[in-house]
C-alpha cells in the first residue's frame, strides 16, 4: 500500500494538469486501479508457462501436399478453359466452312444463271440480225430474176 | 518491480555504470517493464512478447551505441516504442498477409485486478472503473495512448516521457490532458 501512496504523490506532484487530477478522487482512484489492474495482469502474463513449438516435418509436409494440390487446381483450371476454347474455335471453323461453301454454290448458281443468260441474249440478238443483214442479197437475187 | 530504482536521476557516475554494465543485467532489470508497457499498449500478450523480444534485440546491436545521454529505461522505452510503430506502420502496409490478432476487448483486459481489494463490492466497482478507463484508452490516438500509458501505469516523469517519445514537454503535457480528459468523461458517462 505504501507504494500506491507514493504513487499517487507522484501524480500529485506532476503540475497543474496533476493537480486537477488530485481533486477528482474517483478518477484518481480509477487510474491507480488501471495501473494496478495492468501490472497484475503483466505480472501473470510474464511468469506464465510458455510452450515452445518445434518446427515438425509435417509442417512442410502439409506445405508440399497444399502447393501440389494447388498446382493440380490450377492446371485443371487451365485445363478446362483451353479445352471450352479450342471447343468454341471448332464450332467457329465449322460454321464458316459451312458459310463458304453455301458462299461459293450461290456464286456458281448465279454464274451458271448469268452465262444462260448471256447465251439467250446472244442467240435472240443473232436471229434477229441475219434477216436484215441478207436483205440486199435478197433484193439483188429478186433482181435478176426480173431481168 | 520497484518504480523507485528505475525513476533514480541520471547522474554522470551512474550513466558511466550503466554504459559499462552487462547487457544481460539491464535487460533482466528492463524486461518487465517493457513488456508490461508494450502489453498496455496492444492488449495482446504474444504479440507483446514479440515485440520486447525484438526491442530487446534492437537494443543489443545498439548496445556500444548507448552513451547513458539518458536512463537506459528510457532509452529502451524509446526503442520499444519506435519497434511498436514499425509493428503497425508494417501491418498497415502487409495487409494481405495472415496475419494473428489476439488483442482482448476492454471487459476481458479489466478481469485483472490486484487481490488487496477487500470486499467484493469494492473489487467490483474497481473493475468497473478499470473498464471505462480501457474504453477511454481504446479510443485515444496511438500517441496519447503512449504517454498516458508511461504517465499513469510506468509512472514516468514528464521529462523522462518527453525523451523517451522525443516530444517536448509541452506536447507531452497537452497529449496528457488530452487522454485525462477522455477518461473523466468516460467515467463521467457511467454515472
Amino acid at each position: 500500500m505504501s507504494a500506491e501512496k507514493d504513487g499517487m504523490k507522484k501524480m500529485g506532484q506532476a503540475g497543474s494538469m496533476d493537480s486537477e487530477t488530485a481533486h477528482d478522487a474517483e478518477l484518481g482512484a480509477a487510474l491507480r486501479h488501471f495501473r494496478l489492474s495492468v501490472h497484475a495482469w503483466s505480472d501473470a502474463a510474464y511468469s506464465r508457462p510458455r510452450a515452445a513449438a518445434l518446427p515438425t516435418r509435417s509442417a512442410v509436409w502439409r506445405k508440399a501436399v497444399s502447393l501440389a494440390l494447388g498446382c493440380v487446381l490450377v492446371l485443371g483450371v487451365a485445363s478446362e478453359g483451353v479445352y471450352q476454347h479450342e471447343q468454341h474455335m471448332a464450332q467457329e471453323r465449322e460454321v464458316k466452312l459451312a458459310r463458304q461453301i453455301e458462299m461459293q454454290r450461290q456464286a456458281e448458281a448465279q454464274k451458271v444463271a448469268e452465262e444462260d443468260a448471256l447465251l439467250a441474249h446472244v442467240d435472240s440478238d443473232v436471229s434477229r440480225e441475219v434477216p436484215a443483214a441478207l436483205d440486199p442479197l435478197a433484193s439483188l437475187v429478186e433482181g435478176d430474176g426480173s431481168k | 518491480m520497484a518504480a523507485g530504482t528505475i525513476l533514480e536521476p541520471m547522474t554522470a557516475a551512474r550513466a558511466e555504470t550503466i554504459a559499462a554494465a552487462d547487457f544481460s543485467h539491464v535487460a533482466a532489470s528492463y524486461r518487465p517493464q517493457i513488456y508490461r508497457f508494450l502489453l498496455s499498449s496492444t492488449r495482446d500478450v504474444d504479440l507483446a512478447e514479440t515485440l520486447t523480444q525484438e526491442c530487446f534485440l534492437k537494443a543489443h546491436r545498439n548496445w556500444a551505441g548507448f552513451r547513458g545521454e539518458s536512463s537506459a529505461l528510457t532509452w529502451l522505452m524509446r526503442i520499444a516504442i519506435n519497434v511498436q510503430k514499425d509493428h503497425w506502420r508494417n501491418r498497415r502496409m502487409q495487409f494481405w498477409r495472415q496475419t494473428r490478432v489476439n488483442a482482448v476487448d476492454a471487459d476481458e483486459a479489466s478481469e485483472w485486478l490486484p487481490s488487496h481489494e477487500s470486499s467484493p463490492e469494492q473489487q467490483l466497482l474497481a473493475r468497473e472503473q478499470v473498464k471505462h478507463v480501457w474504453k477511454a484508452v481504446e479510443r485515444l490516438s496511438g500517441r496519447q495512448r503512449t504517454v498516458f500509458m508511461l504517465r499513469y501505469v510506468e509512472e514516468m516523469e514528464i521529462a523522462e516521457i518527453a525523451r523517451a517519445t522525443g516530444l517536448s514537454d509541452g506536447t507531452v503535457k497537452a497529449h496528457l490532458s488530452r487522454a485525462v480528459g477522455r477518461v473523466r468523461t468516460e467515467l463521467g458517462g457511467k454515472k
